[in-house]
């Protein structure tokens, strides 16, 4: 039993380190927005890469999804999901900016 | 059920049932991955119909940054409370997993409340979904992320009863496990939420 308190931060850990990530790259974009400190294209930009930057965080320090053989089922899936995702919503969106553009909206 | 919990038999259903585990959270998880391309797809059709406001109020108009930070806030945190949850489970300690489930139950239930309480003023300013194809596309994608919050908030009650009647039986832990699974993959499509719908719309 005396194994536990020491069994319990160590895997404690993990989310008090993701959790500070998190709030860094939820802060920035949020303080970018309400301060209008960059451009409306910069800002966007920002945005995205942080929101990417935040789900891999999510991924590794929550979920504990990393490149180890034990996790890479899953990697594999979600690698086939994101490609699912990239032709179906990739596609949407392309088809329909095309559109846009041909009827001159 | 109290048999498995005790004596010679248990080890071997234990040591059983941990080999389905690791596949029954392999499918567990494919089940995410196909719930995740719904939500990307609700995200593509947000994205086409984010400028087809017809008159109507847009998101400028309609969403706040504070609210949305504290909404973001609400839901991380409890990301964290069920993650302490899941170590005080490899600890094997019962009621610090009853504590943190129960945090994460009340910050999950301040999220859905603050959500509601947007969706609620939303209407009464006339700005419902049936309004413009932004707004249909608005309340249909962050209302299917609030619809799996919901249903996460029922699930958590129904594993905190199980805990307290039954203990945390292997059979709990691996409920909660794939609970824990459900409950951080909708912390990251908040993530996508607050990225695409709610920043863009007010900056």
């Amino acid at each position: 039993m005396q194994e536990s308190p020491d069994a319990a931060k160590h895997t404690m850990k993990p989310y008090l380190i993701g959790f500070g990530l998190a709030v860094l790259l939820t802060v920035i974009p949020f303080e970018l927005v309400a301060t209008k400190a960059l451009s409306r294209t910069s800002t966007m930009i920002v945005i995205a890469i942080l929101a990417l930057a935040q789900g891999a965080v999510h991924l590794h320090y929550f979920l504990h999804l990393d490149l180890k053989s034990a996790s890479r089922e899953r990697l594999v899936v979600l690698m086939f999901a994101a490609a699912v995702v990239l032709l179906m919503a990739g596609g949407t969106l392309w088809i329909m900016a095309d559109l846009n553009y041909r009827m001159g909206m | 059920m109290n048999d498995r919990r005790t004596g010679g038999p248990a080890a071997e259903i234990t040591a059983e049932y941990a080999k389905q585990d690791a596949e029954r959270a392999l499918g567990f998880w494919i089940y995410l991955m196909s719930d995740a391309v719904i939500f990307a797809l609700l995200f593509g059709t947000y994205a086409v119909m984010v400028t087809r406001t017809v008159g109507e109020p847009s998101g400028h108009a309609l969403f706040h940054l504070t609210h949305t930070f504290i909404e973001t806030i609400l839901l991380l945190l409890s990301s964290v409370t069920f993650g302490f949850a899941t170590a005080a489970v490899t600890a094997g300690r019962r009621n610090e997993v009853l504590a943190w489930l129960l945090a994460t139950f009340i910050l999950g239930t301040g999220f859905i409340g603050m959500e509601l309480s947007e969706f609620h003023g939303m209407v009464a300013q006339g700005a419902g979904p049936d309004r413009s194809g932004f707004l249909s596309s608005f309340f249909t994608l962050v209302g299917t992320h609030g619809l799996h919050v919901s249903m996460g908030l029922i699930w958590i009650a129904i594993l905190w009863v199980q805990v307290l009647v039954r203990g945390l039986t292997p059979f709990a832990a691996s409920r909660l496990y794939r609970l824990g699974l459900f409950w951080h993959f909708l912390d990251i499509v908040w993530i996508g939420i607050f990225s695409v719908v709610y920043l863009p719309g007010l900056r």
